[in-house]
């Protein structure tokens, strides 16, 4: 089960016409597609797409009302394979991933797809994860658009223009033949607001329809010679209609005024943050009205020449605001103008920065400058801007700690990476090759172990190099997610066939974690609408690898014997050990209510917590570089002999029982101690603790009267 | 053209960011904030980046207020922003005090717009928790910014008043944004939303109730913290104690007396009264030689810092004191404290010990450790080779504990006693044959002693680092300006656990020392 749940929100999706929804972006694109009367929808999660799966997995109920189908996709390239629905049939369907990681992922079938082109609407959602949070390369999913022939949609971000883009959308693919990418950004996922709902649709053919009566289309198959004719078409029949759809559509809006010395070109997504920075200059309203002509590209691809050629005749220059490189907009802007022999500057990049998220101070400059070159004029009315911030700031940019993202706490992956930094103190340094997942945290401090990554479920993959004869072997990691998403066949499978002496850690925590929680084949527990419960060590097996351990990864002592061993080993070939315990936030989400509702009815239940001895600690923080844990903290030091902090454990402590083990493990301090705290304790549980109080007592009492004697 | 927007139609949004932690509750919060502008009559929209940020590190999240009523009369829809823009947001909520540093430093909170509401209290970045000895970052350069570069500052912390009243920050939070009156909202509102949100509502009116308090209480910068005169410290029952006491103030310079009382305090109590007039015949002797030097003109640091580190070196973690600190009655009332002991809620305690044959070895008479060099020493390795669970509130595991403990008794003919003393010898040494040639170099060869802590491995390194700048020390200690180099290599011994900084400082020394 996910980390978040929607069960309340997605009863927003039964809303009715002229209805106002009130909500996240991502349940309005639910609710858009519900009302284009789609028949089928598929996706992976990710990040900031994640939560429009858990929405789709939430709203399964209210989906097979209306006979749709939902697929939790074992990746990007099986959810976008799910648009070979639309090929033959007129069903509208709609798959979600982020990007450009899963669009990189997915591109064989889209390319397929774009190629054949389609019947019914198809749209690919990816939730561009670019600027602050990412945690991906910064890459532009406008090319892959450009490449396939898929058009682009970039809607403005208020929830009335993205529901808008989501039901032209269909009809744009529907009447050139060619599927849509909706590119929602980070903010325009998370955004809460408003819009008038419309009635959901059945849709008038379903996917019965067509299983009961299939249809052939030999020529849609990418094979030649229907290749060639495919590429063909595409510019010579759906370029065309797409151009006169989006232009008789208006899907992009000339807002502001109509003449003007100088205009803006803009995505639709950065449309709010240019209309702050002219309000920010004065020149604009709280509603966005303003004089200064503003060109609004809510399908960034195709551009539409003639539009193109008509917003920019009349003017001396234009601001092009286009995020991201390489800078294909402004190319393509350029070489219109170009051809059109208009005599209008474009001025993009040359005033705002080549590379990295257009934030809105970043377009407030940008335009500053902007009309300080070409409209000084417009630049007088707007006043004095609001004065810089931060300008005589006392230097505290020395003091503020950097905050990177950690292993949460109790998590059960980082005893694991506990136990790998034991061993290498042992056995010396070996090469690290990462996945994607939680686990990659540990390449950041305080285990800072991995030397690559290559991509989801890459990780055994990205050491299949290294296979040398050497003293040291290499190791690979991989979380669960990975494994499932893609590291079968490119992990195991690679690895086996290869003959790679290499050694895999399997990371099972029981779901894919990083993306929020999702289950995924070996979940363990039931879920209502997919099977769970395939061991992954029964995968690997049946994959060929004999050399497979698995073990409790809060064991950190066992963890790095086994570790030891698979690195020693005279036996040649893969080495694959699965290091399972389920994730601890997940646990805690499912364990803690019932512990209180327990607790609060009166049972005995016992409860785990870990602690520092002030009095034993002597500050060295060995402990703390060895977990990381978030509890696990530093405070004054009690001792007035002593003046660095010690460790301290705080309340928020679940008792994983890594501070215990690593204290063993790596001969630590005596200073860690556990303590079971046992709630409604039974009458024998209380006899117990007063005779064992009354003895232990009497002797304390003792001790202390002998230690009185010398006290001052 | 359209026509410019007239005057009275420029109404602008309330903007607010929130800046929290993963897992604090900013989510919470923002949900709560919307409702409120809801409630009060506004269009209130939220973004948020998500993302891994979400685990345990900083988040932010961005709200826009525009009221319904110019909406109304306009009859169209406001464009609200999806980020906040520098010098355009009215009110920052800052969940930790570093995270309002954070939201200054990106230019988000100005003199004369932004009201900033900000915990005070700490939650340490990994940086400044794994560093080797004091890696803090310190509060008050970011204190100071908030108040004088902010509209108005609201800190105080808050998570202390979520424990107090029984709930989580997000609470308190939204208190202080209340008490603060940064926004035209009523209390009843804020009340109502937590009402309405109908989680866990008792408390989290508690808590909102006593941000409001704490926020709206107008305090005065308080004083620089003055540490509180000593309380009378009960007179000593025992003659031997007082005469120790009474040398103390005969023999040491007045700066240092404090620190040697506790000196002293420390060693009777991990050892014996004679033990702590032997650390008080090494104290007063470098007392002496110090003052020689000219102690008095420094101010007598010197022996402020040595009778500290004398104390701690002469009182080192061995079995026998682990096991007595882990029985007393002090410790078992504090975790009693700690982990909220009741009549209902009972409280046990397992330690975490590992003695391994080298700590056998240390805690024997020399002779019977000699015993354990040879093969002895190896049959019995592997029963040292695990770490051991003591249950300390159990009958068994206290008395073994208790037992361990007593051995204190024959501490002082243990091979670890000898070691340690001979070590404290050769240190005094060098620092007594520095001092009369040079002052700050003795004062760093004090100062050295710090490296020396821990258990285990991380013992054994910080001794082996103190040796290897002793060794340095007796090659290149009379180079002049030699202070300022030991002072470098103690820093970098200190400054990461693998010793790659102090290699490197040493092969610098080697190049300084080829060169010269």
């Amino acid at each position: 089960m996910a980390e978040r749940s929607f069960a309340k929100e997605v009863q927003k999706l039964r809303l009715g016409k002229g209805e106002t929804f009130a909500g996240e972006g991502i349940l309005a694109v639910t609710k858009a597609l519900l009302q284009s009367g789609i028949a089928y929808v598929g996706g992976y999660q990710g990040s900031p797409i994640s939560h429009l799966l858990d929405v789709l997995a939430d709203a399964q109920e209210i989906m097979a009302e209306l006979g749709i189908r939902f697929e939790a996709s074992a990746n990007e390239a099986a959810a976008a394979a799910m648009l070979a629905a639309s090929v033959n049939y007129p069903l509208r369907g709609a798959v979600a991933f982020k990007s450009v990681v899963g669009t990189n992922v997915a591109s064989d079938a889209l390319s397929n797809l774009a190629s054949g082109g389609v019947t019914g609407g198809a749209m690919v959602i990816v939730g561009e994860d670019y600027g602050e949070g990412s945690s991906i390369m910064q890459e532009r999913a406008h090319a892959f658009a450009m490449k396939s022939q898929i058009w682009l949609l970039d809607p403005r971000p208020n929830l009335p223009s993205i529901v808008r883009m989501v039901e032209q959308g269909f009809e744009l693919s529907e009447a050139s033949n060619t599927p849509v990418m909706l590119e929602l950004r980070v903010r325009s996922c998370h955004l809460y607001g408003r819009f008038e709902a419309s009635d959901n649709v059945r849709p008038a053919f379903g996917l019965k329809d067509a299983m009961e009566a299939p249809r052939r289309q030999t020529d849609r198959i990418v094979l030649p010679p229907a290749n060639f004719q495919h590429e063909v078409e595409k510019v010579r029949d759906r370029w065309p209609a797409a151009i006169d759809f989006i232009r008789q559509h208006r899907m992009n809006e000339f807002l502001g005024g109509h003449s003007g010395p100088v205009g803006i070109i803009v995505q639709g997504g950065l449309y709010n943050n240019v209309v702050r920075a002219l309000q920010l200059a004065g020149l604009a309203d709280a509603f966005g009205q303003t004089e200064v002509p503003i060109y609004c590209l809510n399908v960034t691809y195709p551009l539409i020449d003639s539009e193109v050629v008509g917003f920019c005749a009349d003017k001396r220059a234009v601001l092009l605001v286009e995020e991201g490189q390489p800078d294909f907009i402004e190319q393509n802007v350029a070489r219109i103008l170009r051809q059109a022999k208009v005599d209008c500057a474009l001025v993009g990049k040359e005033m705002l920065p080549l590379a990295g998220e257009y934030t809105g101070k970043v377009v407030s400059d940008g335009l500053q400058a902007f009309l300080a070159a070409h409209a000084p004029a417009l630049l007088g009315k707007g006043g004095a801007r609001p004065p810089e911030a931060g300008s005589n700031l006392p230097d505290i940019a020395g003091v503020v700690p950097a905050r990177p993202a950690g292993f949460c706490t109790g998590c059960p992956e980082r005893p694991v990476f506990t136990a790998m930094k034991l061993l290498s103190r042992e056995i010396g340094e070996f090469h690290v090759s990462s996945d994607i997942g939680c686990h990659l945290f540990s390449i950041l401090p305080p285990f800072s172990i991995g030397n690559t990554t290559m991509g989801y479920g890459l990780g055994m993959a990205g050491m299949a190099a290294f296979q040398a004869p050497a003293k040291q072997r290499t190791v690979a990691l991989m979380g669960d997610g990975g494994f499932w998403h893609n590291g079968v066949a490119s992990g195991v499978g690679h690895m086996v066939f290869n003959r790679n002496d290499g050694v895999a850690v399997i990371i099972d925590n029981g779901y894919a974690a990083a993306t929020g929680g999702q289950d995924v084949l070996s979940s363990r527990a039931a879920n209502r609408s997919r099977t769970t419960q395939h061991p992954i060590a029964k995968a690997v097996r049946g994959m060929g690898v004999e050399w497979v351990k698995e073990l409790r990864s809060y064991d950190v002592a066992h963890v790095r014997e086994r570790l030891r061993e698979a690195m020693t080993t005279p036996v040649k070939g893969p080495k694959v050990i699965i290091a399972q315990s389920e994730c601890m936030l997940n646990r805690q989400r499912r364990e803690k209510p019932l512990f209180k509702a327990a607790v609060s009815k009166g049972e005995r239940r016992v409860q785990e917590r870990f602690g520092v001895d002030p009095e034993t600690c002597t500050g060295d923080h060995s402990c703390i570089r060895l977990s990381g844990c978030p509890t696990l903290t530093v405070r004054d030091n009690p001792d007035p002999l002593r003046d660095e902090p010690i460790a301290h454990v705080q309340n928020d402590c679940v008792g994983c029982g890594n501070c215990g083990e690593t204290a063993h493990a790596a001969v630590l301090c005596p200073s860690f101690y556990r303590a079971e705290i046992t709630h409604n304790p039974t009458v024998w549980d209380r006899a117990k603790a007063r005779l064992r109080g009354a003895v232990i007592g009497w002797l304390q009492a003792r001790d202390a009267r002998r230690r009185a004697r010398w006290a001052f | 053209m359209n026509a410019p927007p007239a005057p009275e139609a420029i109404v602008r949004p309330i903007t607010l960011a929130i800046m929290a932690l993963g897992g604090q509750g900013g989510g919470v919060l923002a949900e709560w904030c919307v409702r409120l502008g809801e409630l009060a009559g506004y269009r209130a929209q939220y973004t948020s980046v998500a993302g891994v940020a979400q685990r345990t590190g900083s988040t932010i999240y961005y709200l826009e207020f525009f009221p319904e009523a110019a909406i109304a009369r306009a009859g169209r829809e406001p464009v609200l922003a999806l980020m906040p823009v520098p010098g355009d947001v009215d009110v920052v909520i800052a969940a930790e005090l570093m995270e309002a540093g954070r939201a200054m430093l990106r230019g988000l909170v100005t003199p004369d717009r932004t009201t900033l509401i900000a915990s005070t209290h700490r939650v340490y970045a990994i940086s400044e928790k794994s560093a080797p000895a004091e890696g803090r970052a310190p509060g008050a350069p970011v204190l100071e910014a908030a108040q004088a570069h902010s509209r108005r500052f609201v800190g105080f912390d808050m998570e202390a008043t979520a424990q107090q009243g029984g709930s989580v920050i997000s609470a308190a939070l939204f208190g202080a944004l209340a008490g603060s009156g940064a926004l035209p909202i009523a209390r009843g509102v804020f009340e109502e939303v937590i009402r309405e949100g109908g989680k866990a509502v008792e408390a989290n009116l508690r808590t909102f109730a006593l941000a409001v308090t704490e926020a709206t209480t107008p305090t005065e910068p308080s004083a620089p913290a003055i540490d509180p005169p000593p309380a009378a410290a009960p007179a000593p029952r025992d003659p031997a104690v007082a005469a120790l006491l009474a040398r103390i103030d005969g023999e040491i310079p007045f700066r240092a007396r404090a620190s040697a009382r506790e000196g002293v305090r420390r060693l009777i109590d991990w050892q014996d009264v004679a033990q702590a007039g032997r650390y008080l015949d090494r104290l007063a002797a470098l007392a002496k030689a110090e003052d020689e030097a000219g102690g008095s003109r420094q101010n007598h640091v010197l022996v402020d810092e040595l009778a500290r580190n004398l104390a701690l070196w002469m009182s080192f973690e061995d079995v026998f004191r682990v096991a007595d600190l882990k029985t007393r009655a002090e410790r078992f009332t504090r975790i009693d404290g700690e982990m909220g002991a009741a009549p209902a809620r009972l409280v046990t305690v397992t330690e975490f010990m590992h003695p391994r044959i080298d700590e056998v070895r240390d805690s024997l008479p020399e002779v019977l450790a000699q015993l354990l060099d040879g093969a002895p020493g190896r049959w019995l390795a592997p029963l040292f080779a695990k770490g051991r669970r003591i249950a300390t509130t159990s009958l068994a595991g206290f008395l073994l504990l208790r037992l361990l403990a007593q051995g204190r008794r024959w501490r002082r003919r243990t091979r670890r006693y000898a070691r340690e003393e001979a070590a404290i010898d050769g240190w005094l040494a060098r620092i007594a044959t520095t001092l009369p040639r040079n002052y700050a170099l003795a004062r760093e060869l004090v100062r050295c002693q710090r490296l020396v802590k821990g258990y285990g491995d991380t013992h054994a390194r910080g001794s082996d680092r103190f040796a290897a700048l002793m060794a340095r020390f007796d090659r290149d200690g009379q180079a002049p300006g030699y202070a300022a180099r030991l002072a470098a290599l103690r820093q970098a011994a200190l400054a990461d656990e693998e010793g790659t900084a102090l290699a490197r400082a040493l092969a610098e020394d080697d190049a300084l020392v080829s060169q010269g």
